[in-house]
């Protein structure tokens, strides 16, 4: 691998799977509730959440960026928020894992959503019956029920995350390192003269990651499905 | 321990008013379909909220408007056994039976599963997933799921309703062991005069939203006053398969092998029918009748001898077409010294059972 690769590759690879990883983990919690509150609660203003949720899938990804630029930038009202905490984003590595969370977000609020539209109601009133709190009904019952919506949700969130390009550039800008994710090293790589070679290595690399991601979510969700199989 | 339920709850255009008190037992919540039985069990089991009134079972008060107590499904122990078993796909028959044991409050201790389990028969079951059971093993272990929950008060809504005749037979006993045995309270929701008869301590009849009787078995089953229900009077449903169609206006059906004649029924051969066959339209004989116009005649076993304060007797034969029941007089129970378990032959005349009373089955 060491030999194979020039510390420039690599360093983005190993980024990207960071930035990817982490805006997958942090985003599951946030994206479970709201999820189950768009499938099964009723609420004010749950059509503007609704939209709200999908819009960095509508919007031009440069868009999406500009405006994180302007929300967690220095000077934004979230960004000097974060400063008091001492948590800076701005051109961090963390502001690329945030923009890649929310690029990835309502791919995977959908596939929760479905998930939870699936279960039966039914299934959690008799856990209820038999004693179940309803934190406990949701703990138990529902959500090892969406499992296959949690991991289907996970790896496309994953996977966006490791392909994510225009937000990220605009927001968190190409700084090998530290934000350089796959596709930035890919696109710096086609800018210098006699980068082919380099870029072509990261494609192999990005279609390979993409390729696994899919391969072990379907694998995982086959077993799910037959083990969660009507009954 | 008594049971109370008072509530009154309007769903769309349907308004429920129901009240009544029973002492334990096992209580059959009677009524045909669209009677509010399953939104009464729904509003006791606190999955409805009732506008108002209150439900009591023994000291505790699980509902009460005046004084604002709404207890939450998952405080007030009860088990529920549902039409359709509902196990968690996603555990196993022993982790679904265990299920409700986690949120047993400590001061009851652990109760030993060891002993429903056998109850049930569930012991080869507990390695299986939910998928991998028959209707009648699922519906076994939803009850036994709901037993191990240590309920105080056992619901049922229409748990035979989904199986097959023979699996009906194989739960029924279950239901009269938990009568007897666990001496546990039972709220059974049914339409089935036969569930009635077998296990009913404590009738109430429901219509229309409302109570229209509160009785025993005998008393509800032998009383005129129940026809309003739906049922038109007493009898049991047993289902036949139809056979041939005969030149001299009648149809033959085969009951498990047995045939049975009745008024020509216009339905396309191999149809599986219901029959509804009034108890006062049976007479019963200890020999295999000879010499008799009567054309039906079906071998069985005395289940169980109902007696009223009236000069009725209701007696429930297990025959191979299913559970029939036979309205004789007690006069007739001495003479003829019946008892549960003795063989006896129930006949029927063709033309007893009326043609609205040929349905085809819905199953």
């Amino acid at each position: 691998m060491m030999t194979w690769f020039g510390p420039e590759e690599l360093q983005a690879v190993r980024l990207s799977i960071k930035v990817a990883s982490w805006a997958m983990v942090a985003s599951l919690p946030i994206g479970i509730l709201t999820a189950y509150a768009l499938a099964r609660w009723s609420f004010p203003g749950k059509q503007l959440l609704n939209g709200l949720v999908h819009l960095p899938l509508i919007l031009p990804p440069v868009v999406t960026g500009y405006l994180l630029l302007l929300l967690f930038g220095p000077m934004g009202p979230m960004g000097q928020l974060l400063a008091a905490l001492n948590i800076s984003v701005a051109f961090r590595w963390t502001g690329a894992a945030l923009t890649a969370a929310i690029m990835g977000f309502p791919l995977m609020v959908r596939a929760l959503r479905l998930s939870f539209e699936l279960i039966d109601p039914k299934l959690e009133r008799a856990a209820s019956t038999l004693g179940a709190s309803p934190l406990w009904v949701f703990w138990s019952v529902t959500l090892p029920l969406a499992l296959p919506g949690v991991v289907a949700g996970s790896v496309l969130a994953f996977a966006k995350a490791m392909g994510e390009f225009g937000a990220t550039i605009t927001f968190v800008a190409n700084i090998p390192g530290e934000t350089q994710t796959l596709p930035s090293a890919i696109y710096a790589f086609l800018q210098v003269p006699g980068g082919e070679t380099s870029a072509l290595r990261l494609v192999v690399i990005s279609v390979l990651i993409s390729f696994a991601a899919l391969l072990v979510s379907e694998a995982l969700n086959r077993r799910l499905i037959k083990r969660l199989a009507a009954a | 321990m008594s049971f109370d339920v008072d509530i009154a709850l309007a769903q769309g255009r349907f308004q429920l008013d129901a009240k009544f008190s029973v002492p334990s037992g096992l209580t059959v919540l009677f009524g045909k379909s669209g009677s509010g039985k399953t939104t009464l069990i729904n509003a006791v089991a606190g999955l409805l909220m009732p506008d108002r009134g209150r439900v009591r079972v023994g000291q505790r008060v699980l509902f009460d408007s005046e004084q604002k107590i709404a207890l939450p499904a998952h405080k007030r122990r009860l088990g529920y056994i549902f039409q359709d078993a509902r196990l968690f796909p996603h555990l196993s028959v022993q982790k679904n039976l265990l299920y409700g044991q986690r949120f047993l409050p400590r001061s009851l201790g652990k109760t030993d599963p060891e002993q429903i389990i056998s109850l049930l028969g569930l012991e080869a079951l507990l390695q299986r997933r939910p998928e991998q059971l028959s209707g009648g093993e699922k519906q076994r272990v939803a009850i036994g799921r709901a037993l191990l929950a240590a309920p105080e008060l056992l619901l049922a809504d229409e748990p035979l309703t989904a199986l097959d005749e023979a699996r009906k037979l194989e739960i029924l006993p279950y239901f009269e062991r938990i009568r007897d045995e666990l001496k546990l309270p039972v709220l059974y929701v049914s339409h089935a005069v036969t569930e009635v008869a077998r296990l009913a301590s404590t009738v109430v009849v429901l219509d229309q939203g409302r109570v229209t009787q509160v009785g025993s078995a005998s008393e509800v089953l032998s009383d005129p006053q129940i026809v309003p229900t739906g049922v038109r009077n007493v009898g049991s449903v047993i289902t036949a398969q139809l056979l041939q169609h005969h030149v001299d206006g009648l149809s033959e059906l085969s009951c498990k092998g047995i045939p049975l004649f009745v008024p020509r029924i216009d339905r396309p051969i191999g149809t599986v029918m219901r029959l509804r066959v009034a108890a006062h339209e049976i007479i019963l004989s200890l020999k295999k009748p000879e010499g008799l116009s009567a054309l039906n005649i079906l071998p069985g076993t005395i289940a169980a001898i109902h007696s009223g304060g009236g000069p009725g007797a209701l007696v429930t034969l297990e025959t191979a077409a299913g559970a029939l029941l036979a309205r004789v007089t007690q006069r007739s129970v001495a003479t003829l010294e019946l008892e549960v378990g003795k063989p006896v032959f129930a006949v029927m005349k063709s033309v007893a059972i009326a043609p609205q009373d040929i349905g085809r089955d819905h199953a």
